[in-house]
């Protein structure tokens, strides 16, 4: 049995980027959100450090300023126009965010506080700048809650606990809607609507260390891939260097920020021999690789030789108390470890997808090294790729991406369903969905999901982590050809209606799988190291022939076709990043 | 040149045997797909010191039963997901390390709302009690150029109910709220607190009006459960003390 939803505009995901964009839609026509959780359990709320501005309230700094460093810290493979109009919105979208009523730490005379943050820099990378606002430890717990709250305040219409299983589209390639499963009931739900916007979140759920929830599986990039578009840098995902060891579990690099350093196993500080100018406030990326070379040439600690650690407990115990109480109880809790006391052991953790959904400024799914806007299709934050985070994210720079790209997908969606009209799905369009779930259900013996998910983590961490080769890329993709074989043959236990949450965890690992194989195809053709893609066997950046954004499409035989398109540039022109 | 994959086969190689050991995990079930009647389910594995107890049941559901249903996302304690009664104190499961509960666990679902399946909860009339108290920041008073200004002293005024991730782990452990339907609940007190101690706020008697009504502030008996009970630290009792106290005096 289906029920039919009819709204104007949907927003799939409850995270920060989807709350901003229907805040924006609520006000101007009939909205949904649906959310796999409820909202306020999203992974924006598990954002730690900051949401990057040029305020200027506590150092000199300038938007421009901001977009260099977004620029420089991705690698150049960021469109600097987007760069450009992010780091300038800043301004205005934190504003509002004060104005809705976000926490932000204060100043001695009221006003948001700043810090400093890796790779954020005044006048072109002279030297660190203040420019994080930030409440305690918990800024996107607070900006999720802030959202939320604004999203209670408009009366927006929630589904909680309902997973998108399909995109609808019709024959001219117009958005017709979505398919939903009420995780309660086990009913599937058709909604249509004029617009859909996709805002997911990421997959680092692929990767056995992660600082990911359970939840980032790719659901929106996998399923917006088998229809047809194709995803943007794939093989462009951040490994954080400071993910509690084993666990993965995020430390802020605001711990850094507010002046932590990282050391190897024979205490030394050994980010002043990698960038000898902003030391421990480098780039992730650069940090994590600085953090495998501690490791490769014997300086790691821990019972694998593996490890490296953050120190902090040379600063003021009531700064770590007041600016970083979350992080110092995940190190006692996790590790038993007393930060006050001792160095922290830390291994690099995967963290954000800078790939995702290709969009323009606006929000709106493009296709093609054209750029064809998909009508009525959205995607942002951490799911999309507009691009502004480009071959790595700085930090903060993905808070900011929500507000600012939540904002003007909102907008425009909201602009596009007053001109146009309803759609019509086609006869059954629950069909292929019903299809998927019941071949699932249907089997009584196969493959165990779970190992299946072990393996692909295991195999992704080890394979196509912070350092990758053509071997390794390689071997991946045969692993995943047969992880494959083997998901399409899986069974699972639970054959009932109600919460089947082993049904749901089985689609989210073919959504896993689809994700993977775009990440390792364009990381074995990318025969360069750039951002947080290095290759030990092409270990330099080659602007001649990578300055460009892959596009990997899914063909309907299965395998993968990849384009490219030219970065949009601007004022900075490519040069050795040094830091 | 050494390559990635020497280094991660050294790694490999000097690798121990971590010392594991044995957890019995009890577990109430329920599913009136199956059954009107709860029942009991019991597993051992063995699992390292450390393993957070959300991952054990992880362990159970994609090894041994994958009909084992129950909530969770992020895994270290800021989603909210995983509020659990175990041992018999309610507790996020990933909070919980096996060596804390060793040998024997014992795991309901939280009390108070309607059980759905196994350790899922009825969500709803929580977050009833938590749209009930204007859980927005309201200030009719016109919008600065920039930021409206808060002393550090005022921002740190509200700062502990901040914190709350909406769990529920301290209102399903309040005796008033497992027997009374229409209490709000500390939830949506702390809530409240939130906005009616912060500065920039204008409704907190809006706010107090709600919490003096009869399913409001004054249910609570101070039996401070909820503050045992909050993985996030928050002094629930005291936020609680502090809105009966604003709404008696209109101190705030």
């Amino acid at each position: 049995m289906t029920t039919t939803h009819t709204y104007d505009a949907l927003v799939v995901g409850g995270g920060g980027g989807g709350l901003r964009a229907a805040i924006e839609l609520s006000e101007r026509c009939r909205t949904a959100v649906l959310s796999k959780l409820y909202p306020t359990r999203s992974h924006t709320g598990a954002a730690q450090g900051g949401v990057c501005a040029a305020l200027g309230n506590v150092e000199e700094d300038s938007p421009e300023w901001h977009a260099f460093d977004t620029v420089k810290g991705g690698d150049y493979l960021v469109d600097q126009p987007a760069a450009l109009l992010m780091t300038e919105e800043a301004v205005e979208a934190i504003y509002q965010l004060e104005r809705w009523g976000l926490p932000f730490n204060r100043t001695p005379d009221g006003r948001i506080d700043q810090r400093r943050f890796g790779g954020h820099t005044r006048n072109h990378g002279e030297a660190p700048v203040k420019r994080a606002c930030y409440a305690a430890d918990r800024t996107g717990h607070m900006i999720l809650q802030t959202l939320y709250q604004q999203c209670v305040k408009r009366d927006v219409r929630f589904f909680n606990e309902f997973y998108c299983l399909d995109l609808l589209r019709d024959d001219a390639g117009v958005t017709v809607g979505i398919i939903a499963f009420e995780l309660a009931t086990g009913e599937l739900h058709v909604f249509r609507a004029k617009a859909v916007v996709f805002a997911t979140g990421g997959y680092g759920r692929m990767f056995r260390v992660t600082s990911n929830a359970h939840a980032l599986t790719g659901d929106g990039p996998a399923l917006v891939w088998r229809r047809g578009i194709p995803l943007e840098d794939m093989e462009m995902f951040q490994f954080h260097p400071t993910g509690l060891a084993r666990l993965g579990v995020l430390l802020s690099e605001a711990a850094r920020g507010e002046g932590g350093i990282v050391l190897n196993r024979e205490g030394e500080r050994f980010m002043e021999r990698y960038a000898p100018t902003i030391k421990d406030l480098a780039p992730r990326d650069m940090v994590s690789r600085a953090i495998y070379q501690e490791i490769k040439e014997g300086r790691g600690g821990g019972p694998d030789g593996d490890w490296v650690y953050l120190d902090i407990s040379h600063l003021d115990p009531t700064v770590i108390e007041e600016k970083l109480p979350d992080i110092t109880e995940f190190a006692r809790i996790y590790l038993k470890v007393e930060p006050l006391e001792e160095p922290v052991p830390i291994q690099p953790t995967a963290h954000y997808a800078m790939g995702g959904i290709p969009t323009d400024t606006d929000g709106r799914v493009v296709v093609g090294a054209d750029e064809d806007v998909v009508p009525g299709l959205y995607a942002v934050g951490e799911c999309a790729c507009v691009s502004v985070h480009g071959a790595n994210r700085l930090g903060t720079n993905s808070l900011l991406d929500l507000v600012v790209f939540g904002r003007r997908a909102g907008d425009d969606a909201a602009s596009f369903v007053h001109d146009t009209d309803l759609a019509t799905p086609s006869e059954h369009p629950e069909q292929p969905t019903l299809e998927l779930l019941d071949g699932i259900l249907g089997r009584t013996t196969g493959d165990n999901a779970g190992e299946i998910r072990e393996e692909l983590q295991d195999n992704m961490f080890d394979l196509a982590f912070v350092v990758r080769s053509d071997e390794s890329l390689a071997k991946m993709q045969q692993i995943l050809m047969s992880l494959r074989e083997r998901y399409e043959r899986v069974a699972i236990t639970d054959k009932g209606a109600r919460y089947n949450t082993d049904l749901m965890e089985t689609v989210e690992l073919g959504y896993l799988l689809d994700c993977a194989d775009a990440l390792v195809a364009g990381a074995l053709v990318r025969t360069e190291s750039r951002g947080a893609h290095f290759r030990e066997d092409h270990p330099l950046r080659d602007d001649a022939n990578w300055l460009k954004h892959t596009l990997a499409y899914r063909e309907r035989d299965g395998s993968i076709r990849i384009e490219y398109k030219p970065v949009k540039m601007g004022p900075y022109v490519p040069m050795e990043r040094k830091y | 040149m050494v390559t990635a994959a020497d280094v991660l086969d050294a790694s490999d190689q000097a690798r121990p045997t971590i010392d594991t050991i044995p957890l019995t995990v009890r577990v109430r079930r329920f599913n009136p797909e199956v059954s009107e009647d709860s029942w009991w389910d019991e597993w051992t594995v063995r699992c390292d010191p450390l393993e957070r107890l959300v991952e054990v049941l992880h362990q159970i559901k994609w090894h041994h039963d994958g009909t084992l249903s129950f909530r969770r996302s992020c895994a270290h304690g800021v989603c909210g997901s995983d509020a659990m009664l175990i041992n018999g104190r309610n507790q996020l499961a990933c909070k919980v390390l096996a060596q804390d509960v060793a040998p024997r666990v014992t795991i309901e679902p939280i009390r108070g709302l309607s059980v759905l399946k196994d350790l899922i909860v009825d969500m709803e009339p929580f977050m009833d009690g938590y749209r009930s108290i204007l859980p927005y920041l309201i200030n009719d008073s016109g919008e600065p150029e920039k930021e409206r200004r808060q002393s550090p002293e005022d921002r740190h005024r509200y700062d502990d109910t901040t914190k709350c991730i909406l769990c529920a782990a301290c209102t399903t452990s309040c005796p008033v709220f497992w027997g009374d339907e229409g209490y709000v609940g500390p939830a949506a007190i702390v809530n409240a607190h939130r906005f009616i101690f912060d500065s920039r706020d204008e409704a907190g008697r809006e706010r107090m009006k709600i919490l003096s009504e009869k399913t409001g502030v004054f249910r609570c008996r101070t039996t401070f459960n909820c503050t045992d009970a909050c993985p996030r630290g928050i002094e629930v009792t005291k936020a609680i003390q502090e809105v009966k106290r604003a709404i008696l005096f209109e101190r705030f």
